[in-house]
């Protein structure tokens, strides 16, 4: 087995009208026995930029922990926040410094930018940068995601549509998937406010 | 920096709270030749004179005011190789910078960089500190900054500025005509006439740099031809 199918994850982000919604499952196994049910893959690192981090869990939660403690300190020198594509920079290439021994995770990076533009982009585990205009999919339900999500994908969708479409991609991706689901955790973000909603789907 | 033998610093306070060692470069830059720099409302300009020790010189392979970045220069009055070791190191902070963030270096980040390899060679074993003051030009997105940063590592932002011979004569010219919403080719005037003040023989577009950055936010040292415009209107 992968040991990015370790722990098992699914981590989705979608481009909306002037907003953007970023969502993940809750499942955290060690291998085929479910751990939790309640863990988060989906984390802010400041008001309009959020991070989603799929496969290993001890991976996603060091990472997470290295990019915020650069985040704040970069804060506190520039007295600004990271705009989403600098942010995104940082973290290829904090994963490239570990070319010989990576993180095993696929992060997925969700912001809005100086102008409220949305901005998300995915990269794999040594820090290729894929930028997209839809969306963009990680973990191990990642094939269904696709599938789902260039179904349901529609540009310019306001933030309810975009929860709704973002919520059915995820759940029936992970319905597909053994190793990823318990629920769902979906944020919308819009540069007035922030929605967060857990889900409920198949228990299983 | 500084081997095992030397891991003591050579910049040790005086009974008096001072740091002799500071002093004594302040006074090397104050020796050198003077060099200023203006804001203006709609960019930077930073000048020197360009005085080399005999005719005999080729002029043009002697650059007094560098570029760091695109968008930040840099002139110095003081001692010549220790700016050159300076601009060295700034230019690959900035790259480094850029490298992580894919995004070009703030000019106030720039300068805290700096300033900061010049306190380390206060502080650090068998070193001695630069002995150059720098005045850093820049544009960014927090618009037009001017920066002077001394030896010890003290850095200050300034509206208009002067260092070296003859700091205190241009400083109260800089002052009397220095106005808040200057243009930038006012600015360049000013600054030429600046240098006139204190100048030994005759002002040419050969013994002056000047380097400008305007609201394109390209740093361009100034050509003798341009120079010679810019003097030309004044006169």
């Amino acid at each position: 087995m992968s040991i990015f199918e370790y722990n098992g994850s699914a981590v989705v982000a979608m481009v909306g009208k002037n907003c953007f919604a970023i969502a993940s499952d809750r499942r955290l196994g060690v291998q085929l026995q479910t751990v939790a049910t309640d863990f988060q893959r989906v984390f802010k690192i400041h008001g309009k930029l959020y991070l989603g981090l799929s496969g290993l869990a001890t991976d996603a939660q060091t990472l997470y922990q290295r990019l915020v403690f650069k985040h704040k300190l970069y804060q506190l020198r520039e007295e600004r926040d990271m705009k989403p594509e600098t942010f995104a920079s940082l973290v290829s290439a904090l994963l490239y410094e570990k070319r010989f021994g990576p993180y095993f995770c696929q992060p997925i990076i969700a912001g809005l930018g100086e102008d409220n533009e949305p901005f998300i982009c995915t990269m794999d585990c040594i820090g290729a940068k894929e930028l997209a205009k839809d969306f963009v999919v990680s973990g191990t339900a990642s094939e269904s995601l696709y599938g789902a999500c260039e179904s349901m994908y529609k540009p310019n969708m306001e933030p309810e549509e975009l929860f709704e479409t973002i919520s059915q991609a995820l759940l029936s991706s992970v319905d597909r998937d053994c190793l990823s689901g318990w629920g769902g955790y979906v944020l919308v973000v819009t540069p007035t406010e922030v929605q967060e909603r857990v889900l409920k789907g198949r228990m299983d | 920096m500084g081997d095992s033998q030397y891991s003591f610093s050579l910049t040790t306070f005086s009974p008096s709270g001072k740091l002799v060692q500071i002093e004594h470069a302040l006074t090397a830059v104050g020796s050198g030749q003077t060099s200023l720099g203006i804001k203006a409302a709609n960019g930077v300009v930073i000048a020197t004179e360009k005085k080399l020790p005999s005719i005999l010189v080729d002029e043009t392979s002697v650059q007094k005011i560098q570029s760091l970045t695109p968008n930040i220069g840099v002139v110095y009055s003081g001692m010549g190789p220790d700016f050159r070791v300076l601009v060295r190191k700034s230019r690959k902070q900035a790259q480094q910078y850029y490298r992580l963030y894919k995004e070009t270096i703030p000019v106030t980040q720039l300068v805290r960089e700096t300033a900061a390899v010049m306190q380390e060679f206060t502080q650090s074993g068998g070193v001695r500190p630069f002995g150059v003051s720098l005045l850093i030009a820049g544009y960014d997105d927090n618009g037009p900054q001017l920066y002077q940063v001394d030896p010890s590592g003290s850095y200050f932002s300034w509206k208009a500025s002067a260092m070296g011979k003859n700091v205190s004569n241009a400083k109260t010219f800089l002052e009397k005509r220095y106005t808040e919403d200057m243009e930038l080719d006012d600015a360049i005037h000013t600054a030429i006439l600046t240098l006139k003040e204190g100048f030994e023989g005759q002002i040419s577009a050969n013994n002056i740099e000047i380097g400008v950055i305007r609201a394109d936010r390209e740093f361009k040292v100034l050509t003798p031809a341009e120079i010679k415009d810019f003097l030309e209107e004044v006169e």
